[in-house]
């Protein structure tokens, strides 16, 4: 969609211009919205409004922009966007433009340009050079970055709500426990399929409890079937999944039982001592010692992952990354070209994923928890759908609904 | 003085008789004389059609000056001294023929002028001449802002309290809202859709506050459901009469000059509203695409 912002401005209320110049828009198949009017109050006082017209492609924006033109419409003059340099690293000049996570554009040397990565919470970096725009996270800032500053020549695309009854027209509802969740799976499962169609990726985010649970096996199904190209967890989650493929328990606990394994409460440390003995899960596949669950599923199946580690990690395991600003870097790189993200069970590493993702990409969270849902929404995630949902459950249900 | 003065009733609505309260710091301010109004003129020395800038010329098809000559002074005579009103002269210039077209050069209000800024380069060599005749009268000079195209009273007649803008063959629809500014009153700005009429004077002419004549083809649907909502007395013209400029037409006070040739049921519908027709040989202005209208600049 191309856009582009114009101003109308005298008697267009009693001359009908301004019904003569959205009737024109429309008959050339443009759309509207009315970003402010003002009306005149006494007859002599003008009237002024400012539309933003839309329409399928650049070109047939122009005719549209050049048949209003002659109505008066003009477009609203742009200021140049403001780059101010950083006098330090890891340090943002003054009056920075602090990101949202919806697409941006920003005005610079005459035209418009996408910001690229968008993400909230960070700065545009513009390179003199090329011209390009794109989100940068305050410590990768490097002193004489050209950084946007204040707000002019900046615009946000407002996501756009389908007129048609979907699944993310939930989105900002309230987390209930309550809600039909054959249907919403149902849902998600043809949503799965769509972004698979459209050759974008989808990114799961794991917590521990969906291996507690016995849910590693519906994972590891979905992986399998190439339903998921990435994955981020944590030390615990993959720890979990190694222990459960290498001595059958998660915890200690018995997952075909469900009942504690005798000294099965060291199982954990041994599967990262193996593992770290080794080298990493990778080397662990290839030397044949680790044959099963979703690490060995993703190694084998070309799906990505990303391990990030926390505080008193045990171990962690060797790819688990513990510095967070490369985990956040390596988390980055899989971003582009996500058109969905499933986070099952997963407090920390679904808020910190929701931050980095833009708010283009259908984000479905589901915990037993409310308050972790509505948590990733009160964090700025509020593109996401709340299921209240016991993940093993969940990835049951999907797994049927997929038909894997 | 001529006794046919008496008809001319000056009492009736139009704006050299209006006298609204405008704050002289914001606005031009509007006369509120009650005087007959002056005209401007040109003698049509050096009229030709040296150029094509509207469907009526044709270089093939050129006026004959000494008829246009004899015609120009009709109309210069039936108004100063049949109608005893008082007509300025412009003097004028070789190679800008249209200059004899006064009603283009810009607005009168008051003391003060908006000047005209055209649209054809050809006819931009004017504004030099009416600038410096407007200076020597010591009119205040109004200018619009350059990236826009205004032809003065061609395009911006008054219907009562309101002024009605024609736009976009000659002059710019955003002109309107500068003109409002100005003149502090309300701009009703009409898309012209027939190049035939390319100006608002050639397809509309206020008779009153409160009627007037239109060719309704000449306007779009927009533009036509304002003027019937503006105008409570609508004179219809057919489009024989239009093509024979009838809206292109002096009205003063009761008195009416315009083209002759215009059809029965016209003069008819004029009379039967108490108007008294003048009507004139003005076919060599014809070529060039204007009739009385056109040749005579209202000033206040």
């Amino acid at each position: 969609m191309a856009s582009e912002i114009v101003q109308l401005s005298g008697h267009i209320i009693d001359s009908l211009i301004l019904p003569k110049v959205l009737d024109e828009i429309m008959d050339l198949a443009g759309t509207f919205e009315i970003l402010d009017i003002t009306i005149g109050k006494r007859k002599t006082d003008p009237s002024r409004v400012r539309l933003c017209v839309e329409a399928s492609s650049p070109g047939k924006l122009q005719i549209i922009l050049k048949r209003i033109a002659r109505l008066g419409a003009t477009p609203v003059r742009v200021q140049e966007v403001v780059l101010r340099r950083a006098v330090k690293d890891g340090v943002f000049p003054s009056g920075f433009y602090s990101t949202t996570n919806i697409p941006t554009d920003i005005y610079f040397r005459g035209r418009w340009r996408a910001v690229g990565r968008i993400e909230m919470d960070c700065g545009i970096l513009v390179s003199a050079h090329t011209a390009q725009a794109q989100c940068i996270p305050l410590a990768r800032v490097r002193k004489g970055n050209g950084i946007v500053c204040g707000s002019s020549g900046l615009r946000v695309h407002p996501l756009e709500r389908s007129r048609q009854a979907q699944v993310f027209q939930f989105m900002g509802s309230a987390v209930s426990p309550e809600k039909p969740k054959a249907y919403l799976i149902q849902r998600i499962a043809h949503q799965m399929r769509v972004v698979q169609a459209a050759n974008q990726k989808i990114l799961v985010v794991a917590g521990p409890a969906v291996i507690h649970t016995g849910a590693g096996a519906y994972l590891e199904r979905l992986i399998k079937a190439g339903f998921v190209n990435v994955l981020f967890a944590g030390n615990g989650f993959a720890t979990h999944d190694i222990e459960s493929a290498l001595y059958g328990t998660s915890l200690g606990v018995h997952l075909a039982r469900g009942i504690p394994q005798k000294d099965g409460h060291d199982h954990h440390m041994r599967a990262i001592n193996t593992i770290r003995s080794l080298g990493g899960i990778r080397q662990a596949v290839r030397r044949g010692l680790l044959t099963r669950g979703v690490m060995h599923a993703c190694v084998t199946h070309r799906a990505s992952f990303v391990l990030a580690g926390s505080i008193r990690d045990d171990g962690p395991l060797p790819d688990v990354i513990t510095d967070m600003l490369e985990a956040q870097d390596a988390m980055r790189r899989h971003i582009p070209h996500v058109g969905m993200a499933l986070m099952v069970a997963s407090t920390l590493h679904a808020i910190a994923t929701g931050n980095l993702l833009p708010a283009t990409v259908k984000t479905i969270c589901v915990d037993i928890n409310p308050a972790v849902v509505t948590k990733l929404a009160d964090r700025g995630t509020f593109q996401g759908i709340g299921i209240v949902c016991d993940s093993a459950s969940f990835l049951r249900e999907l797994i049927l609904a997929l038909h894997l | 003085m001529n006794r046919r003065l008496s008809i001319v009733d000056f009492r009736l609505g139009g704006p050299f008789n209006r006298q609204t309260k405008i704050d002289d710091r914001k606005f031009l301010s509007p006369s509120t004389c009650h005087l007959p109004p002056e005209f401007l003129m040109c003698r049509p020395t050096y009229y030709t059609i040296a150029y094509e800038i509207n469907p009526w010329m044709s270089l093939k098809r050129q006026a004959n000056p000494s008829k246009a000559m004899r015609q120009w002074q009709a109309l210069y005579d039936l108004l100063t001294k049949t109608l005893g009103l008082r007509v300025r002269l412009l003097s004028p210039k070789p190679g800008v023929p249209d200059l004899i077209f006064t009603a283009n050069a810009g607005l009168m209000h008051g003391c003060w002028f908006i000047l005209s800024h055209f649209r054809h380069p050809q006819r931009q060599r004017e504004v030099p001449v009416i600038e410096r005749y407007a200076r020597r009268m010591g009119w205040r000079i109004k200018r619009l802002p350059r990236n826009f195209h205004f032809e003065g009273e061609g395009d911006a007649l008054w219907m009562g309290q309101t002024l009605v803008f024609g736009f976009r063959f000659r002059s710019d629809a955003p002109v309107h809202e500068r003109l409002s500014r100005l003149l502090g009153v309300s701009v009703l700005p009409l898309e012209l859709v027939d190049r035939r009429f390319y100006h608002l004077d050639t397809c509309f002419c206020p008779l009153s506050s409160t009627s007037a004549l239109w060719f309704p083809k000449a306007f779009d649907r927009y533009g036509r459901k304002v003027i019937e909502r503006l105008v409570s007395d609508l004179i219809p013209v057919s489009e024989a009469d239009a093509i024979r400029f009838a809206c292109n037409a002096i009205v003063v006070g009761r008195a009416v000059v315009l083209q002759q040739g215009i059809s029965r049921s016209l003069q008819r519908a004029l009379t039967h509203r108490g108007l008294e027709l003048y009507p004139l040989d003005l076919t060599e202005f014809l070529k060039a695409g204007g009739s009385a209208k056109c040749l005579a600049l209202r000033l206040e």
